[in-house]
């Protein structure tokens, strides 16, 4: 039973945003909570314990402190800005989240109704524009707290979330294209017969990278980078507004993980085993626990990025956007294009255009291959010397570096006696 | 849209009607406040509101997609670049009315009756025409998104591809204006820093920000040494101008740097 879009009595749809607003803040409780237990597991600690079972509502509690501290102004902020900021971000955040599928068509008090607050044919790009409209909320805060560390921290942000964000709207094009339409609940119903993830694994890995990128997250933390940066954008930033900005940046890590469900991981749909075995399970409120389910899987494996990986050089980061993801997300759409045209025009069946590219990918490797060792062989490659260790280099006494040894002493007496007067200035 | 409520049309419901003088309420205050803000950034802000009120505007016509690339396009990259080009080089000062390219004013002049005469000419077709709405003239495509595909690379496909030729073309040239052959590899982390510790003179500690205790936070404002005077060395080079610049503290003295003419930049 499919009910259309836009039906829905006014009532249900207050219910809807309600719920959704709720759900939202509900896992953001939680989602603190969980990442605290098990980055603390990760680093041989307990994590919070204290307050409620498990600890499990130290996140309200902290919450309600965060809320209660003094607000401060810096006195060289611009004020209507500083204001405005973190509302753009909270509330920028929370909208994305009315196009995501959570389940099927349900029964809710007698009317029939979709688990989704509303679905139009742009709905993928609409989670995108609002992603885009909340970056202002991040470049804001740091230009108007009118101090050096938020300023260049915003900088970061907006040029990472812009380059980041072309990424990631090429990986979407394949499903896309795949899916032949960019509305959610029509990209989940896609998914009947198989996932994308398995269809278009390389837009799937090219999105979940991005995504961390897009949402400022470990390892792609830079815009809050604490050792270059004090706090980034929000340093100033204190109680209320403060808590916004961790609340949008929680929740902006649900709804990336929400699309990756959505658009890769088959949606609310059960996984491969419990679907084939069980024929209820795509129907009813069931489809609600599997999408939660994967939710916090992606949820699980951000937290897992934090805990396990250093911060990445910001050059080498954008380096990584610009030169890695765009170039090969581009080629992937070609591959997928010419193949979709292949099938669908020229009505070549799947397996001889596999038989076709696999020879082609064979005959490069071999190629690449055989030019490695003719160039090899003709330059040997040249060892770089490396240079004697200077203990007195510019007549200041230095360490040795890993890897070279300090000279003996006459040695190095004899340095300081050469080297001692021409190096300075 | 004026046009469809002056006509009186039937189909324009009361829930359109609020929308529309809502809308049309924080567009025009968007762009009037544009035009009246003193700070640059503001500017910038007033007319990211009017482009998100006028992408509401399309989405409420049954133009979702046009919507959607407003949004993304113009709010998300063209005003994002606009406002990261402002927050780097802290423009707050006033604008200079100098014409830079001859002619200017009356060519914006001209341009802009002419597109004034191109709005009554669409908007006066409204009236006279009777009016089918998006959604009759795209469900023989099958949709807005597959109309708007359909006109793209079908009918005005030609248009598009010179269009996408001369934007790479514009993107080209301007990376061959900026581009500097490099005479020498670049140094390497490692490199820069052997290169500082090596040196007798080279501060070890890292250099001062720009901005710190200044009164302004944009790079081109030296920050303050404890004795009052500015840190020359916080302002990087491209931005060390040859005449001298004043600026107010935040506790109202005015200090002035200078930097050494001749410095190599």
């Amino acid at each position: 039973m499919s009910v259309p879009f836009g039906l829905d009595p006014g009532w249900l749809i207050l219910l809807k945003s309600l719920v959704i607003f709720v759900f939202l803040v509900l896992v953001t409780l939680f989602t603190i909570w969980l990442e605290r237990r098990i980055v603390a597991r990760m680093q041989m600690r307990i994590g919070p314990n204290r307050v409620g079972p498990f600890g499990l509502v130290q996140g309200l509690a902290d919450g309600v402190k965060l809320a209660l501290k003094q607000d401060i102004i810096p006195a060289l902020a611009d004020r209507s800005v500083f204001i405005l900021a973190p509302i753009i971000s909270a509330t920028t955040c929370f909208i994305a989240f009315a196009v995501i599928p959570l389940g099927p068509t349900v029964s809710i008090f007698g009317t029939w109704t979709n688990l989704q607050l509303t679905d139009f044919p742009v709905a993928v790009l609409f989670v995108l524009a609002i992603a885009s409209i909340g970056i202002y909320g991040i470049v804001l805060a740091g230009w108007s707290s009118g101090s050096t560390y938020p300023l260049l921290g915003a900088l970061r942000s907006s040029a990472q979330m812009i380059s980041y964000e072309i990424a990631m709207g090429l990986s979407l094009v394949a499903v896309f294209l795949y899916a032949g339409s960019m509305s959610t609940s029509e990209i989940v119903s896609a998914q009947q017969n198989v996932w994308y993830v398995v269809l278009l694994l390389p837009s799937f890995v090219i999105y979940a990278t991005s995504m961390v990128g897009e949402t400022n997250r470990a390892p792609f933390d830079l815009p809050e980078a604490e050792g270059e940066l004090v706090g980034g954008f929000h340093t100033e930033y204190s109680s209320l507004k403060f808590a916004l900005f961790f609340l949008a940046e929680y929740i902006n890590m649900v709804t990336v993980s929400a699309l990756a469900t959505t658009l890769f991981l088959g949606g609310w749909r059960a996984p491969a085993p419990i679907s084939t075995n069980w024929e209820g399970a795509n129907s009813g409120w069931w489809p609600l626990v599997w999408f939660v389910a994967k939710l916090f899987a992606f949820i699980f494996v951000f937290i897992w990025l934090r805990g396990t990986l250093p911060r990445l050089r910001y050059d080498q980061f954008m380096k990584f956007g610009w030169k890695v993801l765009i170039p090969v997300s581009l080629v992937w759409i070609v591959i997928v294009a010419t193949a979709r045209a292949l099938r669908q025009s020229a009505n070549v069946d799947s397996s001889s255009l596999l038989v076709v590219v696999g020879v082609i990918l064979t005959i490069l490797v071999v190629l690449s291959f055989v030019l490695d060792a003719m160039i090899s062989r003709r330059m040997p490659r040249e060892i770089e010397p490396e240079p004697e260790f200077d203990a007195f280099a510019g007549g200041f006494p230095v360490p040795p570096l890993p890897g070279q040894k300090l000279p003996t002493p006459a040695a190095s007496a004899q340095t300081i006696s050469s080297t001692g007067g021409d190096s300075r200035g | 849209m004026t046009a469809y409520l002056a006509t009186g049309v039937a189909t324009v419901s009361a829930g359109e009607t609020f929308a529309f003088w809502v809308l049309a309420i924080l567009t025009v205050g968007g762009a009037i406040g544009m035009l009246l803000s003193r700070k640059a950034v503001h500017s910038a802000l007033w007319i990211a509101l009017t482009m998100v009120s006028l992408a509401v505007v399309y989405l409420i016509n049954a133009a979702p997609f046009l919507s959607m690339v407003q949004i993304i396009v113009y709010t998300g990259a063209v005003m994002m670049l606009f406002l990261f080009v402002l927050m780097l080089i802290g423009v707050d000062a006033a604008d200079s009315l100098v014409e830079t390219i001859k002619g200017q004013r009356l060519a914006a002049v001209l341009v802009g009756i002419g597109f004034g005469l191109l709005l009554l000419a669409g908007v006066g077709g409204l009236t006279v025409n009777e009016i089918k709405g998006l959604d009759a003239a795209t469900s023989q495509a099958g949709g807005n998104l597959e109309a708007v595909a359909q006109l793209i690379f079908g009918r005005y496909v030609l248009a598009f591809e010179v269009t996408s030729a001369l934007l790479i073309t514009a993107a080209v040239g301007a990376i061959v204006y900026t581009h500097r052959e490099r005479l020498v590899g670049k140094p390497t982390q490692a490199m820069i820093s052997r290169a500082r510790f090596t040196s007798a003179t080279a501060p070890r500690s890292p250099m001062p920000a720009p901005g710190v205790f200044a009164n302004h936070n944009a790079v081109d404002t030296p920050a303050l040494l404890p004795d009052g005077s500015p840190a020359l060395d916080s302002v990087p080079a491209p931005f060390q101008v040859e005449e001298a610049r004043t600026f107010t503290t935040a506790d109202g003295r005015v200090i002035t740097a200078v930097y050494p003419e001749g410095d190599d930049k």
